[in-house]
């Protein structure tokens, strides 16, 4: 799990999407595997957001047409071996919810039927950008732990964007952006629980 | 200086051009259908009105067998009579250099050393014909282009049995004749038809109509009363063979303009609504999302201390704008299209002048009926922000809220996928605007099913005229009544493979009070030529006993199959025979009853007499046919039905094929409108989640899908619809066009149903398309850095 740390306009966003597929980069080279990203077209790009990448965002991006079960699902509609939607559901605690419809639910399990429907194709990398940056600290720390769980359950590769520099110590590795260039890389001897967080 | 509010109208205005313009073409077709109709309408009646009146245009209308001039003093002396014309006006055949087939004309007499009282003619170039000049006419103006005669030019026609060459000395319109068609033609043919007229003296001469006359013509005082004039000249006349007086409304050429008329009124009342109401739709859709998209901006204007009129004005002000364009293509349009349809009726009408009438009034109720539609689309949603809270509309709206299927009985997922339950759940979201969007596509369904009709209905009128009732090659037409010789003499012209004899004459038929004046044909026992069928058109024996009338008749009537009816016969002093109804015939043009030539001769108690004779015809000897025929005295009209038919078909299929223009351009528009309208409103509400599809690895195809269900259903559901709505249009078409001239069938084959519905969805699919290049260009980043 790795945390992405800096200022607004520091270029966190920017390096999340273009590692995710949603951005091309202007110079450089980014390789996913064996596969150079830079080189992609659109609908390799497609591709490779589809097979291997899931993707949480700040305001949930959920399908209001959709129920929670079923915002899950339309992944698996799509994605090469997913997991079952209820395991995924399950996994993020929201298995007494899967019917409700994104309007009639909080901030938090919003981001939890999220999280749910990032990881239930089992991506090999997780990418969050400022996961818990709507929600109060209680809900954040429950989507933290929602994150740390899967991060140590499936192993997923996790980045996570944020302002808040409390939560840089349940990561393993955490990368600092200043100006557009990364300023500082330093791994965490020791982490600590979500719970532990200081908002 | 402008305002800043009105800068940003601009602004907006060219954001959303490309659904404002889709609008104002919408609103266009409104206007320009307003102008079309309304504007064709007033230049018909107003400049049939300014000729009536100026060259007095007769009220009532009767003729006789012979009839002494001396009842014009006592036909002068009947209450509300202001003026009254006595003529002679004699059916003959006319002999064009140049033309193999005879032509038919009718020669009319005008008055000597005076100018006439009623039915005076425009003198378009030339003069009018001298007192005593025998060999001088005066021809109707469409007969002399049709043959490129000028006054100076000849030509023969066979009158009273004698071949008389005629000279033109002028070229004339009359009131009367403002449309004018032939015997057994179904549209004016110029070419084959001619009016004429001579002097009195002359025609009298030429007829042995010395002091008598057949036919006559008065104008009537304001408020006269016309039945009781008429009823007063029946009485005058019935003892010379008066057929019965006549008015306006059964005067031939005025009935066809009456019936033209009456269409551009449906027209003007039935097609502008559409689109008025089509763009009504249209403003409440795109202004209702526009301002769902501004909520905070008013709050905000709000906050500012912006009033609710300036900020109610400032979407008000965008729609006009959009009134204003549509307006001004409608206008284009409307004058451009007038003038066409004004162009094409000077083709079969015959004015003096006919201008396609443009008055500022028309452009002002064009403009108020525009504007006010789309103003009253707009008000819902301008309201909605006006009364709403500053503090209320700085929040954003709550988030939109959806509903299981059945209140969650019923799990789609089972059966659709996750994409195609969201297409659904948006369209049970929003019920009323997608039963909207369906009743607006299949509007334009529905105009094609009635325009397109035409082409089934034309045809099977012309199969059942021309290839099952009337199946001869020509009718032949006696100058009087003449006895089975005559059927020989017919028999023995060149060319005749078959004749069959026929008997007519002019009759009231009377059903207690209602009454009809039409006339009887007498058939041979096993007519074969002429048929009478029924109305799954099995041919009926011609009846020995009793009378099988048309349609119309038994409608008008009353009368149903066993019924009796009364039949005064007009020309034999009004002696009534009294018959029982045997069937009801199938007939699309006059009033018709039918009787086996035997009963009709022993109903009129004067001998074995024909009429005229319908022939088949070897067509190797036409032209010695033509020959023989302009030779042959007896005969006073030839009707050729191939001729007929081709002419009838060929005029027709013009104008259906210039109004189906006009109608797939119109359809073409509304499905455009509604469709891309709607898939743009759809794709700015959706534009977030669709986005988010994208970044989870959905394809651009399957993205759009989404879109595309919703459309697809909105379009397909619009089929059935528009179906049945077309055919209710086309139904009252058909009922429109309904009169004692003729009606047209109301038949729809089923590739008309299949072509309307193909037209539109291929316009509906471009129409997607041009919004799917969109759904391409999704900004994936952008939507997910904002928050709904």
């Amino acid at each position: 799990m790795t945390v992405l740390l800096g200022p607004s306009g520091s270029g966190k966003s920017t390096f999340l999407n273009i590692v995710g597929g949603l951005d091309q980069a202007t110079s450089g080279t980014v390789f996913f595997k064996d596969t150079e990203l830079t080189s992609c077209n659109e609908r390799q790009l497609t591709r490779y957001r589809r097979d291997h990448v899931g993707f949480v965002f700040q305001f949930y991006n959920l399908i209001p047409s959709l129920t929670a079960w079923e915002n899950v699902a339309l992944v698996t509609e799509v994605a090469k071996s997913p997991m079952r939607v209820d395991d995924a559901l399950a996994l993020v605690g929201l298995e007494n919810r899967m019917t409700h419809f994104p309007a009639e639910l909080s901030g938090g399990e919003q981001q939890r039927v999220a999280i749910a429907r990032a990881i239930v194709k089992r991506p090999e990398v997780l990418l969050c950008d400022e996961p818990t940056g709507a929600l109060d600290s209680k809900t954040g720390i429950v989507v933290l732990e929602a994150l740390s769980k899967i991060n140590e359950d499936l192993g997923t590769t996790t980045a996570i964007i944020t302002h808040n520099a409390g939560i840089q110590q349940i990561a393993h590795r955490v990368i600092s952006f200043l100006d557009g260039r990364i300023s500082n890389i330093h791994e965490n001897s020791s982490r600590i629980k979500p719970a532990e967080v200081v908002w | 200086m402008i305002s800043v509010l009105d800068k940003k109208l601009l602004r907006d205005l060219r954001h959303l051009w490309a659904q404002a313009l889709a609008i104002a073409l919408v609103m266009a077709c409104g206007a320009a259908t307003i102008i079309l109709a309304v504007g064709s309408y007033r230049s018909l009646e107003e400049t049939r009105g300014a000729f009536y009146d100026r060259y007095r245009f007769g009220s009532v209308f009767a003729s006789a067998v012979r009839a002494p001039t001396h009842l014009k003093s006592r036909i002068e002396a009947i209450s509300g009579i202001s003026g009254v014309e006595l003529r002679i006006v004699e059916p003959v055949l006319l002999d064009v250099v140049g033309m193999k087939e005879p032509a038919s004309g009718l020669a009319i007499s005008i008055p000597d050393h005076r100018d006439a009282k009623v039915n005076r003619l425009y003198l378009r170039k030339g003069r009018l014909p001298e007192p005593n000049r025998g060999t001088e006419v005066a021809v109707i103006e469409t007969f002399a282009k049709a043959h490129g005669f000028v006054p100076g030019d000849h030509f023969s026609a066979i009158i009273n049995g004698k071949k008389q060459e005629l000279d033109i000395v002028g070229l004339v319109l009359s009131p009367e004749h403002i449309y004018s068609i032939g015997p057994g033609d179904m549209v004016p043919d110029p070419k084959r038809f001619g009016v004429f007229f001579m002097s009195e003296n002359a025609l009298s001469g030429l007829f042995n109509m010395e002091n008598s006359f057949n036919d006559l013509s008065a104008t009537t005082m304001r408020n006269a009363g016309i039945k009781q004039i008429m009823g007063d000249i029946d009485d005058l006349l019935k003892p010379y063979g008066g057929v019965g007086a006549y008015d306006r409304e059964d005067q031939i050429s005025n009935a066809f303009l009456d019936a033209e008329l009456e269409q551009l009124r449906a027209m003007a009342s039935v097609i502008p609504p559409i689109f008025l109401f089509v763009s009504a739709f249209l403003v409440n859709m795109i202004l209702s999302r526009l301002i769902t998209l501004e909520r905070e901006q008013v709050g905000l204007l709000k906050a500012l201390g912006y009033g609710n009129i300036a900020i109610g004005g400032h979407y008000a002000k965008l729609v006009i704008v959009i009134a204003i364009v549509g307006l001004v293509f409608g206008s284009g349009a409307g004058f451009w299209l007038g003038r066409g349809l004004t162009r094409l009726f000077a083709n079969f009408y015959s004015f003096p002048f006919l201008l396609f009438k443009q008055s500022l009034d028309l452009y002002a109720l064009a403009a108020g009926v525009t504007i006010t539609a789309s103003l009253t689309g707009a008000v819902k949603s301008i309201w909605a922000i006006v009364v709403l809270p500053p503090a209320v509309a700085m929040r954003p709206k709550a988030p939109t809220r959806y509903k299981s299927f059945f209140a969650g009985r019923f799990n789609p997922t089972r059966f659709f996928s996750q994409l195609t339950t969201m297409a659904f759940r948006h369209i049970f979201r929003r019920p009323i605007r997608f039963a909207m969007t369906t009743f607006g596509t299949s509007l334009s369904v529905a105009l094609l099913v009635a325009a397109l009709f035409s082409y089934d209905s034309i045809d099977h009128m012309i199969d059942t005229i021309f290839f099952q009732i009337d199946r001869q090659d020509a009718t032949l037409t006696f100058v009087d009544d003449r006895g089975q010789r005559a059927l020989l003499n017919v028999v023995a012209l060149p060319g005749v493979i078959k004749a069959e004899p026929f008997r007519t004459t002019s009759v009231k038929l009377r059903n207690e009070h209602f009454e009809v004046q039409m006339s009887i044909v007498g058939l041979p026992k096993e007519s074969d030529l002429s048929r009478i069928l029924d109305h799954n058109l099995a041919p009926l024996d011609p009846p020995r006993k009793g009378l099988v009338i048309s349609e119309r008749v038994a409608e008008k009537l009353r009368l149903r199959p066993g019924d009796m009816v009364d039949v005064e016969l007009t020309k034999l002093n009004g002696r009534i025979a009294r018959l029982p109804i045997t069937g009801i015939a199938q007939s699309y043009v006059g009033l018709t009853a039918y009787m086996s030539l035997d009963a009709f001769n022993r109903m009129m108690r004067d001998g074995q007499w024909i009429s005229g004779v319908r022939i088949k015809i070897d067509d190797h000897k036409l032209d010695k046919l033509y020959k023989a025929v302009k030779e042959t005295p007896i005969i006073s009209s030839i009707a050729l039905q191939n001729i007929s038919r081709d002419k009838f078909r060929e005029t027709i299929e013009q104008n259906i094929t210039t109004m189906t223009s006009v109608y797939v351009a119109l359809a073409v528009i509304i499905t455009f409108g509604v469709v891309y309208n709607s898939a743009r409103i759809q794709l700015s509400e959706r534009a977030r989640e669709l986005a988010s599809l994208r970044v989870f690895g959905f394809t651009r195809a399957e993205v759009s899908r989404v879109l595309m269900i919703e459309l697809a259903a909105i379009v397909l559901l619009a089929q059935p619809l528009g179906w049945s709505l077309g055919y209710m249009f086309a139904w009252s078409v058909v009922q429109g066009f309904e009169s004692d001239l003729y009606r047209i069938p109301l038949i729809i084959n089923t590739d008309t149903f299949a072509w309307s519905s193909i037209i539109v969805m291929i316009a509906a699919v471009l129409s997607a398309l041009i919004v799917r290049r969109r759904v391409d260009r999704l900004d994936l980043i952008q939507v997910l850095k904002t928050r709904e």
